[in-house]
């Protein structure tokens, strides 16, 4: 079981009361009727499966109800970090690669 | 002023209603009862939602309790509470009958501003279990910490009860609070009346709940544009 915690109700909840909702990050194209298929198909359609490090949207479904982030390890299902919408990751494919993040990584997703 | 409909879904205390709890029979309390479950039936919810700054001043002085800001706080007052359910969602429970006249000083104080009211009475009921052997019945109905350094008293949270959802709030050190859906209502009853089997469990059923415009009848139903 996940022990995830939640940004808006500010502490660790059970896995059973969140919902994973795909990929985080998605931007709708401003303009649909400018956007080519091939754009708005990838938009719509198509999603990253990486090895690591991967951002997805969860909601609190039982909780709060609020949507948030999540950045989750997929080889090891370890959360690293979790933020609320509209945030950008402090953790990313990157910043673990190179270890400078490490440190930060700890601080608000890692289960104790 | 913003045009909402709103309507007193219960005008008057003379209008019969069932409480969800309605057909469960009454378990009176025989020998050890470390667990006293009550039904509130028949409280006014009302379920604010708006940005915490601009609530927070119209709440507090229609209400007399001050939004809490924290999560997982709740605020209670005489017969009333005020809970937060999320950023921007608080759960307002006061006595019976008084949730229409609140609903229109809320709506007056808050004007033009972006807030949402909606009276969900209907659709939740409020239990109460009182008792040392409380704490150890929820233990087994939650997947929520519910030991006392991590649940203090006022705080409140929304989380999965048996298999369904509950809003779980602690009044004092003995004293826990439900609010469950309606339709959840019988189930959870049952599920609660089951896991305080052991500890001895007594159910008080809520028709001792009196209305708050009985004392003092100014029922004039109406419907506010």
């Amino acid at each position: 079981m996940f022990y995830i915690y939640c940004p808006y109700c500010a502490e660790y909840r059970e896995e059973e009361e969140f919902h994973p909702k795909g990929q985080a990050h998605i931007a709708r194209p401003l303009d649909p009727m400018a956007t080519s298929d091939d754009a708005w198909g990838d938009y719509l359609f198509f999603r990253d499966n990486p090895r690591g490090v991967h951002h997805e949207l969860w909601v609190h479904a039982v909780g709060c109800r609020k949507f948030f982030n999540v950045t989750r390890d997929t080889r090891t299902y370890a959360i690293l970090e979790t933020y609320r919408i509209g945030e950008q990751p402090s953790v990313t494919a990157d910043s673990v690669s190179t270890g400078s993040a490490a440190s930060t990584a700890t601080l608000t997703g890692v289960q104790a | 002023m913003t045009r909402v409909a709103y309507f007193d879904p219960h005008p008057a205390p003379t209008v019969p209603r069932q409480s969800p709890l309605h057909h469960m029979a009454e378990i009176a309390p025989t020998g050890d009862v470390a667990v006293t479950l009550r039904e509130h039936a028949f409280r006014d919810h009302l379920n604010l939602r708006g940005e915490p700054g601009v609530l927070a001043s119209a709440v507090e002085s229609v209400t007399g309790l001050a939004l809490p800001l924290e999560p997982q706080q709740v605020v209670f007052g005489d017969g009333t509470s005020l809970q937060w359910l999320s950023p921007d969602e608080w759960l307002l429970i006061v006595p019976g009958g008084e949730g229409f006249r609140l609903q229109r000083e809320l709506r007056k104080a808050l004007g033009d501003a972006h807030f949402s009211i909606v009276d969900v009475s209907g659709g939740q009921t409020l239990l109460s279990l009182e008792g040392e052997e409380a704490i150890s019945v929820l233990m087994k109905s939650t997947v929520y910490d519910v030991d006392p350094r991590h649940f203090p008293v006022g705080k409140g949270v929304t989380s999965v009860f048996a298999k369904a959802n509950a809003i779980i709030r602690r009044v004092d050190d003995t004293r826990w609070e439900l609010v469950v859906r309606r339709s959840f209502a019988d189930y959870c009853l049952r599920w609660l009346l089951d896991a305080g089997e052991e500890f001895g469990i007594a159910f008080q059923r809520a028709e001792h709940e009196v209305d708050a415009r009985e004392a003092a009848p100014a029922g004039e139903a109406e419907m506010t544009t």
